[in-house]
């Protein structure tokens, strides 16, 4: 049954391994997602963030642009999910007075 | 802990070293703008700082520098900051979480550079916080 399990990760390594190839480049401006209009016709996103991440936000860095401005929402959500797995955590594991058994 | 007494190099090194992590954590927040960085991985390190100190010099002594009871205020006043700027942004007639609205005065590029810088103080306060809670949470039942 193990030597199964090792074909089968085996096989699935190889699958990525192969579909990896089909990717484009880094930077390839001809790419599908680095294009200016998408395949259908429609303006594409990569190309509309490198061009206007320094006069919409006055931020050198487009990383931060992206995480912070335009997909703000997307950050809180994180945010509060971390505030959750914590308020959670707090929740879970603080100490307690347990009563004694007249108390109850 | 099983060991009672504290060796004074781990002590010493750990309280020279944990300030200047601190130092570089704020730089790594405050320089997202420019270079890689921003307020997760700046809030990340600045708790690798507090839960050094934590872990070497014990726990008791350890409250001094950061309370076992404001981790998860701290936390709290991060996001609240977060939700705070977009309200304010909506207040003043843009959009929630729209940074070109905030009152300062300044012009609207700008203006959303600022925004950006408070809410990666907000998220860099909430990682901070949130993780010494989590390491003090999980301490919560050993007896020390």
């Amino acid at each position: 049954m193990k030597i199964v399990n090792y074909l089968i990760l085996t096989a699935f390594a190889g699958l990525m391994i192969f579909a990896s190839m089909g990717m484009a480049n880094r930077g390839d401006a001809n790419a599908p997602m680095n294009r200016e209009k998408s395949p259908i016709g429609s303006p594409g996103a990569a190309h509309y963030y490198i061009q206007n991440s320094k006069t919409d936000s006055y931020t050198d860095n487009m990383v931060t642009v992206i995480l912070a401005d335009w997909r703000g929402y997307d950050t809180l959500g994180e945010e509060t999910v971390i505030l959750t797995a914590g308020l959670i955590c707090y929740l879970l594991l603080r100490k307690r007075k347990i009563p004694h058994d007249s108390e109850r | 802990m099983t060991q009672k007494d504290n060796n004074p190099i781990i002590s010493l090194t750990s309280r020279v070293v944990s300030p200047f992590i601190m130092l570089f954590a704020l730089y790594v927040i405050f320089h997202g703008h420019y270079s890689p960085g921003g307020g997760f991985q700046g809030g990340t390190m600045l708790a690798a700082a507090v839960i050094l100190v934590r872990l070497a010099a014990g726990r008791e002594v350890s409250q001094l520098q950061f309370k076992k009871s404001w981790g998860t205020p701290v936390g709290s006043v991060g996001v609240f900051i977060y939700f705070f700027t977009g309200l304010v942004a909506m207040l003043m007639g843009g959009n929630y979480l729209d940074y070109g609205f905030l009152p300062l005065g300044t012009e609207p590029a700008v203006t959303r550079g600022w925004g950006i810088l408070f809410i990666e103080i907000g998220v860099g306060l909430a990682v901070m916080g949130i993780l010494v809670a989590i390491y003090d949470d999980l301490l919560e039942g050993d007896p020390q």
